[in-house]
Order: structure tokens, then C-alpha cells, then sequence
């Protein structure tokens, strides 16, 4: 029979985080607790309270030497996100202190997780559905709160409540096409099709306004790109520095892949934006513009979601920024003059600006809130997200899922008006309804869960 | 307990529609068989309604055909009125139905049965199971004889403990007429069986002498009748009318009045009826908005001034029973010849069946019609032909046949009931069917006949013949591939007057018939060779050329399924020692033992998390 081995990995990410997390799930998490945490609880041969945390000394096994301070909450089975005997223990953040814990716990008995198990053995151990088992994907692909919280929503079922709203007036439609083939000289209403029609074009509606969500909800989730062009000394470090304070919430600092551009992303009110400064435009002699760094930043700027383009609000406009506007052509930028608590001596009307101006002064925080808003509503539109228990689709399965229930009320409606027979239209029904349930789990192949749970990330 | 001389391969108690079936099915496979029935009159009998057929059940009975069995012929050599239902919609959901005169459709049954090799047919009511510790070796009867047989098929139909209810009154009764079946249920019950309780009902027969027709609408026969069989060439009894009456406002009040002495609504009746063919009573409580509600005047025979009112069971007394009959347009001197009444029953859970309609708990023991709560004969008759091959195959010790949800309306049936046991009455649907498009009454020879072929129930004049069929069906579908439009003046004319002038030259006749103006009737104007063909094939070839694009999705639907469908679970499989399960599913798996993990899926409760873990579970086993 199937036996349960346990399993152990990091949960937090690699990096500089200030607390690191390794977790342990499966029978023998109380015995390797015991093997590498040495605290109160452990001592006269005592327990784990389940559920609660303790504070202790992590240890390695082999020669009981120290690793480090830390904490350990040991949840009892089911009560756990795996329904399994779960062990977490926190120690100190950074790449080696996490590393030897977790090597610790293989030591003492736990094999490496595999990617995405904990999430597999919670589904297969009736603890989430497969809505909420995708979501948990996402939730530790995400990257703000914002997404944090759209990926909670969802595992919350909000999705799937939305779904099986849907497929209620779908049933009935059925069920009036079944009872028309079913009971042919039982007097069945002729008018039943219009019923029917109204029925599908209520779902479809549904599902459209669903589907509304989705530009909103993948950007929540992936972010956006944001490119600040300008020329050198335009003040595009200084704002990326008043951009990243706003929230305190600089997730990753990663250099570019080529020595010309810096990303960086930040969270502007909760979303995931990734700033790239395209430090390549720069003087290369002292009065002329480098033509290659402009054609590489021009480049980046196809892959940018939004372009932003600085400009220095105390210089008066000169040749190269002429040329460098010039070469923008038709490209849509939004237009951000900086040093506003300086003089101001550039001429703003010279500029096209097809996404508007703003005026901001990153030395005293002056318009930075306003352009971090601008920001934000350009990619979110604020209907769209005005309640945080409305169903959002972010995951690119489930809009497929859906423009396939889509498709097959519109063959539906098509084949209405070509009067064709109500078997053929009771498919097309039929065929919305098993797409829907694709998504709630109702309707699944192993080849789609191997897909899922290939896909998840290590740890969880 | 005299023990008879002649040892039996398979044993059928009782001789309804799914007895006959299933002990013609075992003699005809070779088997020597014994089928008992309380009355040798009462064999065949058409207990309730006058017809056979119908949207579901008509396409049963072509499966019945198509494996070999008799329900088709009888009717056919019986049927007093044929109808296509649905002619309107598409060829999937048409289905036929007729009406049968009832005394000759027993007599013929018996005729068949009598003279059938192999088959010993014999008075005598089972009142047990004779078993030597688990094993069943035969069965013993009231009259102090104990038959022995190595498998026994169980048909018990309404007679199980059949308590007949007309009012308040009520009294033990296997039907009208006839005595109640006492013993056996209480030893299937201590056997381990979960024995329920059903109710159905009939409703009175009228005296046609006493019904004034010149105030019924008269419905006909289609005329040329179309039979049911493959086999038969054409209908040859008279074909007589049915009539078209409606309650109103009055009949309405008179039930209303009679229903504190309704068995149903004063708690009497326990058992459960079925929603799909309510009562009168229930007719008028449920929808009190509707203003009236229609029936259908059916005669019983050619013989006889009985008809039948469908769709006007109750259980109502008879005075209110005559007041009300007697308040309908043209029945207002009815003379009732049969009350109505309501009768409760004993079924068996079947979810204690396998597939093959033999009991999980007792070896050799097969259930099928009633018994497994369904309603209806064309159910009845399907799982008997079903139970008697799968019988006779035991006793031949060849694998056993279990039909698909994707290759007849009786692999539903049986998955349905197997894998979600009945509440109450079970009834055939067409949107029970995922695969509809696909089980057609027209196609149910292709898709069964090899089947009644291999298992030596179709004989080969009938195999030889259906081969034929199929050759010419596969010809036909290649010429009508490869011939092309010439698009010479006659042809180009010929489309001009039905509507396709936009053809090109070199259209295939497959892209003409694909038209939906365009049919083999169209086609013979340009085309000599159509005349040629036997019409069953023109017909074939039309359906599968214009239904092409629905056929194939539902090919590749049940291709997706497929490994489920086909995933084995021991049944030795330990769900205790899955603890991913919640107790609710483990539980639910244990009381069931699904054959496949298909079966599991369809199981209620049991959520597609549970099958993802029984589908990694089944891996894990396989791989060790």
C-alpha cells in the first residue's frame, strides 16, 4: 500500500528575509522536532503542544551542535494544511542558516519535498479542492499584498461560488431542453426556447463579466513593467528611490541581464510593479546622445507595459532631448517633469505627453503619491476591483476555461436561430456546463493534474 | 423437500418481461434452463400499460433486438398501433412506440418460450433461495420441490411482498388478480441484502362500449407502420386508434374531495413512487394551476372493450374513482371494468450488483427487472437479456459482458443503478444517455449485434444478413466520398431547384447530402445508383454523413474517458488504508465496491478529489 514518508522544505523564500521557515509534514514531524529543537517542551521527555509556538535552540542531530535561535509550532494532524502532522520551524533568516536547518531535518529522517507536495498531499487528502489547489500556486507566485489577497479570495472559493451560480440557470436550460426531447406528447410548453434563450444569455453574461476581471486579475498577480527613460541626470534614480519608499516594500533588487538597465520592483498600493531604468541612454561625448542606448532603451520599451519619460524641469529644452522625443515618435508615454521644488525653465507644452504630465519632486515627496495612483489606475480599472469578495480570474486556465463555455452558449444561441434539433442544442449546453466544472474540479483528467502539481513551486 | 430429478445451468424465477428474456437468452446460448412462474397464465403480461416503446424505451428494445432477444418480434407480431415519436426532432431522439393487443402478446411469448430447445417452462411460486453455507445450488418452491441449479436469475416484478391498495383499503397481492410472492424477500434480507420498499400504480380499465369516441380527438397509426425488429420485414395486424381526453376544473374538485381517503396522502403507502409518472392525485396537488390535464385512451386488445386512460393511475377509492372518470368529455357513462389501484413492493438495493447483474454478496445469483427498482418493461426486459447471457456465460465459464454508457441505453441503465442505486422507480431517459447522439434506435444492430453475435444469441442467418448491412453501409460512405459533381446542365439545374446553386463543380455527394435540403430523396434525381440500396442504409449512411461533426465529438469525449472507464479496483481494494478519504467517501466506496474508477466517479458523494486520490492509489498498485 501507498506509505506516507515525510517530507521537509524551506517555505520562505531564499534571500534576505529576516525570519527563514523550514517545514516538515507528514508522520514523523513530532519525532524530527524533537531530534532538532531543544527548547521547554522537549525537555523531560515532554511534547509539542499542538498549536502552539515554543522557543528553543535548533540543533544538528549528528553532534548536537548549534545552528541557531529560533521557534517551533508543531500542528497536529488534521488541523494542518496537509491534514498531516506538520512541523514548522523558524530560525533566522538568510541562505545558510535556512539551508542547514532544512538539511537538519533530512538528517533526521525527512526527505526533500518535491515540488509543490505539501499543496499535493493538502488536495489529495480532501483539505482543498482543485480551484484552491491552483490558487495556492499562485498565492506563492505572488508577489504584493494586493495579489496576496486576490489569491486568498480565491482559495476561499469565491471562484468556485461564482461558478456554481452560473451553472444553476444552465441546469435549468438543460433541464427545459431534456423535458421538450424527453416528453413529446406531454404537453410541454412551446414557449420553453425563449425561456432556455434568456437562461444562457443571463450565464453568458456572467461569465463575460468574469472573464472582465481577468486583464485585472493577471495583472494583480504578474504586475506590470514600467520603463523610465530620460537623459542622464533627468532624476530617474532619485525617483525610483521616492517610488520604492512609498510602500517600504522592495521585494527583489536584482541587477539587469545587460550593464544598461536596472529593475527593480516595487509595490505601488498593492501592485506589483517592476521598474526599469534605462540607465543606457547617457551622454557618450559631451553633446551628443549615444545612438545604440537609445535604440536598446527603445527596444525595452515594446516590452514595457507603461512608459514613463522623464525630463529635468530645471533645463531648458536642448537638441538632445528634441532628438530623444523625436525618436519616441508615436510611442504613448506619460510625462513626468522632476526637481519641481527647483525654478522651473522647461517649456512642458513642447511635449505631445499622450498619457498626461506630472509634475513631481522626489527630494520633498512632492506629486510621488500622485504619479504612483496614475500609475495604478492606468492598469487597474477601479470598478473592476471595487470589492474584494467579488470573483476575480487570474489564472490563464480558467479564462480559457471559460471563452470554451463561452464559445459553446454562442453555438448554442447560433444553432437556436438555424433550428436545429434540441438533442444537438442540448450538446452545446452540456458542453458549458462540463467546461465550468472543469474549473470547480468536477470534470478533470490525471493529465491535468500532473500539469498542476508539475507547476507548483518547491516548499509548498 | 422433494429434490427434481434434472439438474439446471440457470434457474429464472419468474416469467415477466425480464424472466422470458433472460431464460430464452441462457437456452438459446445452450444452457438447460428452468423458468418458474406462479401462473403459466400469467406469463408476458402486460400488467399496466398497453404499449411498448416510447422516447428511451424504444431504443432498449432495439438493443434487445440487436442482441438477439424477443421483445422486438412480439410486439411487432402483436402491435395494434405504431408511432414514431419526435419524427420532428433528430434521428437520436426518435423513438417508436406501439400498441400492443395484451392477450396476444402473452400468448405469443408463451408460444416462443414453449417451443424454445432447452427450456423447460413450470408452474411454482420460490419461496427461497436453497444455499449450502454461501453457495446457491438451486431454489425451493411452495409445492415442496427443490430445483437445482448451478445459477439462478431473480425476476420478481411487483410480486415481492405486493400489497395491492384501492382507498384505504388494501390487501396482499402480486397484481390484480394475482397472489403476492411471501418468503423470499425475508431471506434476501437476512442474506445481507438491503431489501426497500416501491409503490407504482395503474389506472382503471373502462368499458369501450360506455366511452362516446365521437367527442375524443382519435390519434392513428403511422401509416406504413414501422416495426421494431431488425428482423421484421413488415406489420401485418390491423391498426386500430387511440383517443385524446382531458380532465377539467370538475374532475379536479371530485380528486381533491377524495383525498383524505387517498393511501398516499394518509400515510399508508411507505414505499416510493416514481416523479416521471405521478398519479392523478398527485397530478392535481402538484400543479393545482394547470386547468387540465391530458390522457390517452388506449385499447387493450382487438379482443376486447377494455381501454386503458394513461396517465390516470390512482389509488383513490372507487367511488371517487368512478366520479371522476365519469366527470371527463366522453366518459360520462363510463363503466369501469378494473379499479385502479396502487401497489407497494419489494426491490433490492442494486447497488449490491455488479455491472454484470449478478449480486455481489451470493455467487450466481443474478437480479434483474423490479427487483433492482426500475419500472417499466422495456427496463425489465433489458436487464433480463442482460442477466441471462451473463448467467449462461458463467455456467460456459466465459468472462462475462458488461455493456458501456458509450455503446447502449442498457450499459446506463445498469451503470446508473449499480453505481447510484434508485430512490424510487427507475425509468429510462434519452438525457440519461451523455453519449445520445451516438445511441439511436436506427444504429442499435451496429452497435450490438457483434456482441449478441460472439455470445451465440444471434443466430447466423441474422448475423450474416446484419454483415451485409454493414458492408453496404461502408460502400456506400466510400462513394459517396469520392463521387463527384460534374456540374453538367441536368446536375446544375437540379441544384438550382433545391437551393444550392453556390455548389461548385467537384463537390463530393457527401458535401451535397450534408446539406440539410439535400437528402437521399433529392439525390436519386441525379444519382441512379441510390435506387439500388436497401433503405435501412440510405438511412445510415444519411444520419452518419450529416451528423459528422456531432458524431465525432462524442467519439473523442468517450476516447477522454477511457482510461477512467477502464481502470480496474480490485475487489479486494482497501479503502480503510487510504487516509486521504473522508469517511463520508470511505464509507460511501466500501458499501459500493465500484468495479472501475469509473463507476467510482459516478458514485454520489464521492468527490473528483477522491478520484484523483483512487486514480494515483491505482497507479501506485500497478507500478508495484
Amino acid at each position: 500500500m501507498y506509505i506516507r514518508d515525510t517530507i521537509a522544505a524551506i517555505a520562505t523564500p531564499l534571500g534576505s528575509g529576516g525570519v527563514g521557515i523550514v517545514r516538515v509534514s507528514g508522520p514523523d514531524a513530532e519525532h524530527i522536532g524533537r531530534k532538532v529543537f531543544k527548547g521547554s517542551c522537549t525537555k523531560n521527555g515532554g511534547g509539542f503542544e499542538s498549536h502552539r509556538l515554543f522557543y528553543g535552540r535548533l540543533i544538528n542531530p549528528p553532534d548536537g551542535s548549534l545552528i541557531d535561535e529560533g521557534m517551533a509550532v508543531l500542528m497536529r494532524a488534521p488541523r494542518s494544511y496537509t491534514r498531516e502532522d506538520v512541523l514548522e520551524l523558524h530560525c533566522h533568516g538568510g541562505y545558510y542558516l535556512v539551508r542547514a536547518i532544512l538539511q537538519a531535518c533530512i538528517s533526521a529522517g525527512a526527505r526533500l519535498a518535491e515540488p509543490g507536495e505539501f499543496t499535493r498531499r493538502a488536495f489529495l487528502n480532501g483539505r482543498i479542492d482543485l480551484a484552491q489547489a491552483e490558487s495556492v500556486m499562485d498565492l506563492i507566485a505572488s508577489r504584493t499584498e494586493r495579489s496576496l489577497s486576490l489569491a486568498q479570495s480565491q482559495r476561499e472559493g469565491h471562484l468556485s461560488r461564482s461558478l456554481t451560480a452560473l451553472k444553476a440557470p444552465l441546469i435549468e436550460a438543460l433541464a427545459l431542453v431534456e423535458a421538450h426531447i424527453d416528453f413529446p406528447e406531454d404537453e410541454v410548453d412551446p414557449a420553453v426556447f425563449a425561456v432556455i434563450e434568456t437562461r444562457i444569455a443571463s450565464v453568458f453574461a456572467g461569465i463575460s463579466q468574469l472573464l472582465a476581471t481577468f486583464a485585472t486579475g493577471k495583472v494583480l498577480r504578474d504586475g506590470v513593467s514600467v520603463l523610465l527613460l530620460g537623459l542622464p541626470n533627468a532624476g530617474k534614480s532619485s525617483l525610483l528611490n521616492a517610488l520604492s519608499g512609498t510602500d517600504r516594500a522592495i521585494v527583489s533588487a536584482l541587477p539587469g541581464t545587460t550593464r544598461d538597465l536596472i529593475e527593480e520592483t516595487v509595490s505601488l498600493q498593492g501592485l506589483p510593479v517592476k521598474i526599469i531604468d534605462a540607465a543606457g541612454i547617457r551622454a557618450h561625448h559631451a553633446d551628443c546622445v549615444e545612438q545604440e542606448g537609445v535604440r536598446r532603451a527603445l527596444d525595452k520599451v515594446s516590452e514595457a507595459d507603461l512608459l514613463l519619460l522623464l525630463v529635468d524641469g530645471t533645463v531648458p529644452l536642448s537638441n538632445e532631448l528634441t532628438d530623444l522625443v523625436t525618436s519616441l515618435a508615436a510611442l504613448p508615454y506619460l510625462l513626468v517633469v522632476t526637481k519641481a521644488d527647483l525654478p522651473q525653465l522647461l517649456d512642458v507644452s513642447a511635449f505631445a505627453a499622450p498619457l498626461g504630465i506630472c509634475s513631481v519632486s522626489a527630494k520633498n515627496r512632492v506629486g510621488v503619491d500622485q504619479l504612483s495612483s496614475q500609475i495604478y489606475s492606468h492598469f487597474v480599472q477601479s470598478s473592476a476591483f471595487s470589492s474584494d469578495d467579488c470573483a476575480v480570474i487570474s489564472n490563464v486556465r480558467h479564462r480559457d476555461v471559460l471563452i470554451r463555455a463561452q464559445q459553446s452558449l454562442n453555438a448554442f444561441a447560433e444553432n437556436l436561430s438555424l433550428g436545429l434539433p434540441p438533442e444537438l442544442l442540448a450538446l452545446d449546453v452540456r458542453a458549458a456546463l462540463d467546461a465550468l466544472g472543469e474549473i470547480t474540479g468536477e470534470t478533470t483528467t490525471d493529465d491535468l493534474l500532473d500539469l498542476i502539481f508539475s507547476s507548483f513551486c518547491i516548499g509548498k | 423437500m422433494h429434490s427434481y430429478e434434472t439438474k439446471y445451468d440457470v434457474i429464472v424465477v419468474g416469467a415477466g418481461h425480464a424472466g422470458c428474456e433472460a431464460a430464452l437468452a441462457a437456452a438459446r446460448m445452450g444452457c438447460l434452463t428452468l423458468l418458474l412462474n406462479m401462473s403459466l397464465d400469467g406469463m408476458a403480461v402486460m400488467s399496466c400499460n398497453p404499449s411498448i416503446g416510447g422516447l428511451a424505451k424504444g431504443h432498449l428494445v432495439r438493443e434487445i433486438d440487436a442482441l438477439g432477444g424477443e421483445m422486438a418480434k412480439n410486439i411487432d407480431a402483436a402491435g395494434i398501433q405504431f408511432r414514431v415519436l419526435n419524427t420532428r426532432k433528430g434521428p437520436a431522439v426518435r423513438a417508436g412506440r406501439a400498441q400492443a393487443d395484451k392477450q396476444l402478446y402473452r400468448l405469443r411469448m408463451k408460444r416462443v418460450l414453449e417451443q424454445q430447445a432447452n427450456l423447460h417452462v413450470k408452474q411454482g411460486e420460490v419461496t427461497a433461495l436453497h444455499l449450502e453455507g454461501e453457495e446457491l445450488h438451486g431454489v425451493d418452491t411452495r409445492s415442496g420441490i427443490r430445483f437445482l441449479g448451478k445459477t439462478v436469475v431473480l425476476t420478481t416484478g411487483t410480486f415481492m411482498r405486493g400489497l395491492i391498495h384501492i382507498g384505504l383499503i388494501n390487501y396482499a397481492g402480486g397484481r390484480a388478480g394475482d397472489l403476492p410472492s411471501l418468503g423470499l424477500s425475508d431471506q434476501l434480507k437476512s442474506l445481507g441484502f438491503e431489501v426497500g420498499r416501491l409503490k407504482t400504480g395503474t389506472p382503471a380499465r373502462l368499458d369501450g362500449r360506455t366511452i362516446d369516441f365521437g367527442k375524443l380527438e382519435a390519434q392513428y397509426s403511422d401509416d406504413p407502420p414501422v416495426p421494431f425488429s431488425f428482423s421484421t420485414e413488415r406489420i401485418t395486424m390491423p391498426q386500430v386508434p387511440c383517443y385524446i381526453a382531458y380532465t377539467n376544473q370538475r374532475t379536479h374538485d371530485i380528486i381533491r374531495s377524495g383525498l383524505d381517503r387517498s393511501p398516499l396522502y394518509a400515510g399508508v403507502i411507505e414505499g416510493i413512487g416514481p416523479r416521471y409518472c405521478p398519479s392523478i392525485e398527485d397530478k392535481v396537488v402538484r400543479f393545482p394551476d394547470k386547468e387540465r390535464h391530458q390522457t390517452f385512451i388506449e385499447p387493450e386488445g382487438l379482443e376486447t372493450v377494455e381501454y386503458y386512460p394513461s396517465g390516470m393511475s390512482t389509488s383513490l377509492p372507487i367511488d371517487i374513482q368512478i366520479a371522476f372518470y365519469r366527470s371527463m368529455v366522453g366518459l360520462e357513462n363510463v363503466e369501469i371494468m378494473r379499479p385502479a389501484y396502487g401497489i407497494e413492493y419489494d426491490y433490492v438495493n442494486p447497488v449490491q450488483l455488479h455491472a454484470t447483474l449478478e449480486t455481489k454478496l451470493i455467487k450466481n445469483l443474478f437480479h434483474a427487472g423490479q427487483i433492482n427498482g426500475t419500472s417499466g418493461y422495456e427496463e425489465a426486459a433489458a436487464q433480463g437479456i442482460l442477466a441471462g447471457i451473463n448467467a449462461a456465460l458463467k455456467v460456459k465459464g466465459r468472462q462475462p459482458i458488461m455493456l458501456g454508457r458509450h455503446e447502449s441505453y442498457i450499459g446506463v441503465m445498469v451503470d446508473d443503478l449499480v453505481t447510484l442505486g434508485t430512490k424510487e422507480p427507475y425509468r429510462m431517459f434519452t438525457s440519461r444517455a451523455e453519449y445520445r447522439l451516438l445511441l439511436r434506435e436506427d444504429n442499435a444492430d451496429i452497435r450490438l449485434r457483434e456482441i449478441g453475435y460472439s455470445v451465440g444469441l444471434v443466430d447466423e442467418a441474422t448475423y450474416d444478413a446484419f454483415c451485409r448491412k454493414r458492408e453496404q453501409i461502408q460502400g456506400e460512405l466510400e462513394r459517396v466520398r469520392v463521387t463527384r459533381l460534374s456540374l453538367n446542365p441536368e446536375e446544375k439545374s437540379w441544384c438550382e431547384r433545391h437551393g444550392c446553386a453556390d455548389l461548385q463543380k467537384g463537390a463530393s455527394y457527401e458535401r451535397l447530402l450534408r446539406r440539410p435540403e439535400i437528402g437521399y430523396q433529392q439525390l436519386r434525381e441525379i444519382d441512379p445508383q441510390v435506387t439500388g440500396l436497401p433503405g435501412a442504409v440510405r438511412e445510415q449512411v444519411e444520419i452518419q454523413v450529416k451528423y459528422q461533426g456531432y458524431i465525432e465529438r462524442q467519439l473523442e469525449q468517450i476516447e477522454r474517458m477511457r482510461k477512467q472507464e477502464e481502470a480496474r479496483i480490485p475487489s479486494d481494494f482497501d479503502y480503510k488504508a487510504i487516509s486521504g478519504l473522508t469517511s463520508e467517501v470511505r464509507e460511501k466506496l466500501e458499501r459500493f465496491r465500484p468495479d472501475t474508477l469509473g463507476q467510482a466517479a459516478r458514485i454520489q458523494g464521492v468527490t473528483p478529489a477522491a478520484i484523483a486520490i483512487l486514480s494515483v492509489m491505482l497507479k501506485g498498485r500497478g507500478e508495484q
